[in-house]
């Protein structure tokens, strides 16, 4: 996964290289890799069987933990974020 | 949120393509992925270097900041202990799932060599739903949870497929955080999933 950071560092060395050039469609091809990644992540889902078959009886599970994990990762954001603004002013 | 349905609608077609076998096998194989990663992390670095001041604004961001993983793994774990008795699940099996923090493909590998097929398929599907819910919901966060909501929201994807939509949601000066956050979690993982099977 770490081999995944020489390509930003490249890209960012790459694009301070070209910094004073305009490069208008950077951000509609971002969009269409993220639009390629998500439709490989649901093939890779829809492929695995094993999941497919238990889709219904642990998706609601996963889905319940997900949530609950999201939730409160975000309200320790949250809390960190309004520490930090208080600190500034 | 039209982009985010769009999101959506590519990974629900991805979905039935693959259910109804509409592909070749070999589409899925992680290495497409991955190189298809590479070069979208090499573009979104591309965007960041264009913008030499984005390092420099990440700067007068607070220290503190440095705790997000932190406060991302308590949260998480709290969130998962107040949702614990919906489920026939021990405790560590459930923060077991938990601590995939999103990287779905690692944790739902471990969780199954130690835990069996059961557990390891909720951890897949939850860390995958962790990271659609962060691709939806991340401008909701960013109005009722502040701009490093996303980002804990991401847990250990920051760094890779979330990156891009904090990036555009938090703006490119919280970049810097989204990839210290992910580099961290992604170490992280391993060992605080084989921490919560091995009880």
């Amino acid at each position: 996964m770490y081999s995944v950071l020489l390509f930003i560092i490249a890209g960012i060395i790459s694009g301070y290289f070209f910094r004073k050039r305009k490069v208008r469609f950077i951000n509609a091809l971002i969009l269409t890799l993220i639009w390629v990644l998500l439709f490989l992540l649901g093939l890779e889902v829809g492929m695995n069987d094993n999941v497919v078959r238990k889709f219904a009886s642990l998706g609601l599970e996963a889905a319940v933990i997900a949530v609950a994990a999201t939730l409160g990762s975000v309200i320790g954001a949250k809390l960190l974020w309004g520490s930090l603004k208080n600190n500034k002013q | 949120m039209k982009g985010s349905l769009i999101i959506l609608s590519f990974f629900a077609t991805g979905l039935l393509l693959g259910v109804f076998r509409c592909v070749p096998l070999s589409w899925a194989s992680t290495d497409v992925s991955f190189f298809v990663l590479c070069g979208l992390m090499f573009f979104v670095g591309f965007s960041i270097g264009h913008q030499p001041d984005t390092v420099k604004q990440f700067r007068r961001i607070h220290s503190r900041v440095l705790f997000l993983p932190l406060t991302t793994i308590i949260g998480t774990y709290a969130g998962v202990l107040a949702v614990s008795f919906l489920f026939k699940h021990s405790v560590s099996d459930l923060l077991a799932v938990g601590s995939g923090l999103g990287y779905y493909s690692l944790s739902s590998i471990l969780i199954t060599q130690y835990k069996g097929i059961e557990l390891g398929t909720i951890a897949l599907l939850s860390n995958i739903m962790r990271e659609i819910i962060t691709l939806l919901l991340a401008p909701w966060m960013l109005k009722y949870f502040g701009k490093l909501s996303p980002i804990a929201a991401g847990g250990a994807t920051t760094m890779d497929t979330t990156f891009p939509i904090i990036v555009r949601t938090s703006g490119k000066e919280f970049s810097i955080v989204s990839i210290y956050h992910g580099f961290i979690m992604d170490f992280t993982v391993p060992f605080l999933v084989t921490l919560f099977c091995s009880f």
